[in-house]
Formats: structure tokens, sequence, C-alpha cells
């Protein structure tokens, strides 16, 4: 059924048909609504059995999600930022510890300066913690990612954390009708969470023991491994969403006007206003294309090699930096085509911390670029020239 | 031969007495029966009790129990007639 909603009530209510035994968080902004309607509808007693727990931190709700997670429950949280980051002890040995903990990071510029405005740089933090991170495009994307998040999260060969990148404020607070789904289809779709191994009082285990250096390397390539295998499990989960839902929202990757000369590459909400642009720029007669990157991790490596091998240069739209280097997007998509595309590549990095990307801003930097007034390398893109003053 | 590497590290309870602790170590002492005297020096410096004078038959010398033994070298470097030798293990050799 169709409806006008905002980012978090598709989210909240995607969580709720699939049929969660515990939600923990702590709120934050622009999460915190998603949690909102997730405790109202406990309150109301829309949740069935789930337990819906306030947590005094981030680090406490991550915690006691753990703790759920191993003695078998189907949790949930959302967070974002400083959140994020202080969940971010807890979140890496969720990942190690194998617990199929599903989170949605409404995307948020870290401090310091303060700011609760949109940005990439929170979850590339976590980059290297085990987790899964799918980047979304609008919030009906949000709302079906969540149940195939759990269905990859908690497939056998996978069993790693899942985190549902959203679009701080852009996706968020946005009202976009939505197709909800229905619980029959979700049921159909997810079946009730099966736990690899699980703790009960009768039946103690302890979770990510002490593993001294002879045998520690070996859980970090199982990690690894797991990670492999998710990359296939994910195409089977996306093909299959898309067969029982009838929206197809592609691979790891995307590719708009594939035979293109110029590829933009972005992740996240940008990407719905790239598609116009570039759609304006091909009828003047510009050949350029479309990356949307949706998986960030697992990587799609083979998937960017196959795109790119032929194209001429490669604009990378970065939404956060890896300060002393440039855009960690840009680092892991060179790093991945090397010696198999000779594409120019141009990574900038725009719109940190809310900074606005209107569509002639975006216009011209492709134009630029098409036009070779820009170097290859990187630089920041929409920011004021300035002056660092004592004060 | 393939390792049982169990999956996020999970672990039954009391596994810890089964722990082995003695491959944490990259040295292992190795004790000369002629050269021992069975003075108990080593014995008494151990830092986890894990060499012991035994008397086998008419012999007595030094027993190191490998299953803890964490390869300190104090027992060598406290013998006073150089009867304990550390030993590098096979697979840290390059």
């Amino acid at each position: 059924m169709k409806k006008v909603v905002r980012g978090f009530y598709s989210v909240a209510y995607s969580v709720k048909l699939c049929r969660p035994n515990v939600i923990c968080a702590y709120p934050i902004t622009p999460q915190t609504e998603i949690v909102e309607n997730l405790a109202a509808m406990y309150a109301n007693g829309e949740l069935g059995e789930a337990e819906y727990i306030t947590a005094e931190s981030e680090f406490g709700a991550a915690s006691m999600l753990v703790g759920a997670s191993a003695a078998g429950a189907r949790v949930f949280t959302a967070t974002c930022s400083q959140g994020l980051i202080l969940m971010s002890e807890v979140l890496f040995n969720a990942a190690g510890m194998r617990l199929p903990i599903v989170l949605v990071n409404t995307n948020r510029a870290l401090s310091a300066p303060l700011s609760i405005w949109n940005d990439h740089q929170d979850s590339m933090a976590m980059r290297d913690a085990g987790i899964m991170q799918v980047y979304v495009e609008n919030n009906q994307e949000a709302h079906d990612m969540i149940p195939q998040a759990y269905k990859v999260a908690e497939n056998k060969k996978v069993l790693l954390p899942f985190m549902v990148c959203m679009d701080g404020y852009k996706l968020t607070h946005a009202y976009e009708p939505v197709d909800l789904l229905e619980q029959e289809m979700v049921d159909s779709f997810l079946p009730p969470y099966e736990p690899a191994a699980y703790m009960t009082t009768k039946k103690p285990l302890a979770f990510g023991c002490y593993a001294p250096p002879h045998i520690y390397m070996e859980f970090r390539v199982a990690m690894q491994q797991a990670m492999e295998r998710a990359k296939d499990v994910m195409l089977d989960v996306f093909k299959e969403w898309a067969e029982v839902s009838g929206r197809d929202w592609g691979g790891h990757i995307t590719v708009d006007f594939p035979d293109s000369k110029i590829f933009v590459v972005a992740m996240g909400s940008v990407v719905g206003l790239l598609r116009k642009v570039v759609e304006e720029l091909r009828n003047e007669g510009l050949s350029v294309g479309l990356i949307k990157i949706r998986t960030f991790r697992p990587f799609p490596v083979e998937e960017l090699r196959e795109a790119l091998k032929d194209a001429e240069k490669v604009i990378v739209l970065d939404r956060s930096v890896s300060f002393g280097y440039e855009g960690p997007v840009s680092i892991e998509l060179k790093s991945a085509i090397y010696g198999y595309s000779s594409a120019e590549i141009y990574s900038f990095a725009v719109g940190l911390g809310g900074r606005d990307m209107p569509k002639d801003f975006l216009a011209k930097i492709i134009r630029d670029v098409a036009e070779g007034k820009e170097r290859p390398g990187f630089a920041f893109k929409g920011y004021q020239e300035f002056e660092e003053v004592i004060p | 031969m393939k390792i049982k590497l169990n999956l996020g590290a999970i672990s039954e309870p009391l596994q810890s007495e089964k722990l082995k602790t003695g491959d944490w170590g990259t040295h292992y002492p190795v004790v000369d029966k002629e050269k021992c005297n069975g003075c108990k020096t080593c014995e008494q410096y151990c830092p986890d009790l894990c060499i012991e004078v035994k008397e086998v038959g008419e012999e007595k010398y030094a027993v190191v129990d490998y299953n803890y033994c964490k390869g300190c070298g104090i027992c060598a470097s406290v013998c006073p007639f150089e009867a304990i030798k550390m030993e590098l293990k096979d697979i840290f050799k390059v």
C-alpha cells in the first residue's frame, strides 16, 4: 500500500514487519524518530513478543544487542555519528562474534566541530569492522533493505552484522511515497531467525573468546571469507527481493549508460539527483554515465572493474575524507580497478556536514572534468576560501 | 590436517582447563639429564610451576610440563650446571 511517510517511518515499519525479538537504542539526531516510532509501536502492543529496551548510551544499546543476539534473538538498533563511533568498540566485537545484528545508520557528520547534518564520515569510520554496509538512495530502498539485511546477515554462510546506511535528513526527514510492505509477504520472504549457536541459562556459552597468536589470525581469515561469501548471498537475496516485491534495486552496483566515456560514481541519496544531472548532460551531448555503489562492504571490486574497463574519466564524489589522503570511496575504487582500467580518476569530496550540493554544482563538476578544466587527483568542491586565525 | 575453528570464537564453559598454554611461547627448555643433579633451583624460580625435579629409579632430574611452560627461559638462566637449554620451536624457524 503506497503511503506518504517520512524516512523514519519507512524504516520503523519495515523493522516491525521483520518481527524482531529485541530492539535496543539510544536516541540521536537524525535517527531519533526511527526508534520513537518503534517505541510507540511497542507501547501500542504492535511488536508482538518483542522487547524494546531504552539504553543509557549507544555503547549500552550495542552491548545489550550483542547479549540478545548471542541468546538467539533477532535484534535491531539505529544510530549515527557520535552514537555509531561510541558503539564501535562493541560492533567490532559483534562482527568477530559473528552476530547478525541489523542496524540502520542515518549518516551524519562527525564532531568536531559539532554537526548534526549529513555526510558519510561516520559509517566510513566503521569500514574495517567486518560489518556489511549498504547505502540506499531513497526511502523506498531503505524500507525494502531491512528484510533483505536480515536475510543476508542471518544466512549461515555469512553471519556478520549488517548496516543499512541512509542519509540523515535528506532521507530520514523527507516525506516520500513509500509502498509499504505487507506482513504476509515479509513473512514468506524472511523466515524466523534460526541462530547457528545461542546461549541459554541451561547451556551457557562464551562468545568471542580469547585467541592467542597461534589461533587469532584464523578467526580473522574466517571473517574475510564470510564477507566474500556475503557478496554472492547478497546477489541471491537482491534477486529474490526483485522477484517477490517487483522492485529491482540492482546488484552491488547499478550502472546507468554503461557505454559512456565519463562515469560519475557516488553512494546514497545524491545518486537520485545525479541521475537527473547525468540525463541533462547527455542531452547536451556529453558521454557521461552514472555508477551507484550500493554495497560498500563487501566492496564490489569485480563489478567496478567490469563497468569501468573502457572508461576514460571517472569522477568519484565522496561524502567523507580520510584526512591525509582523499575520499574513502575513491581510494577503494582506485585500488579495485588498478591494472584493469586506464581511466583518469577525479576524486572530489563534496557535501561535508550537510553542505548543499545543488544540481548546477554537480553539473559544473562533471562539465569541468569533461572539458579538461580539472586535473586528476583529489580536491574539495563547494567550500569557501579561508584563512585560519588564532582567536 | 585442518584445525577446527568455532564460529565467532564461541566456547563452552570450563574450556580453560583444557587450554594448554604451553603453545604461547616461542622457545622451550630442554633438560640435559646428564648435567642435571636435581638441585631444584629451577623448580623454585619457575614462575608457572612448570618444572619439577623427579626421581626416576636411581636418577633425579628436572622434568618440564610442556603443557603450560611459556618458554620464559628463567630455568635455563638460573641453572648452576647449565643443564637447561632453550630451543626455538620448529614453527618459528625461518
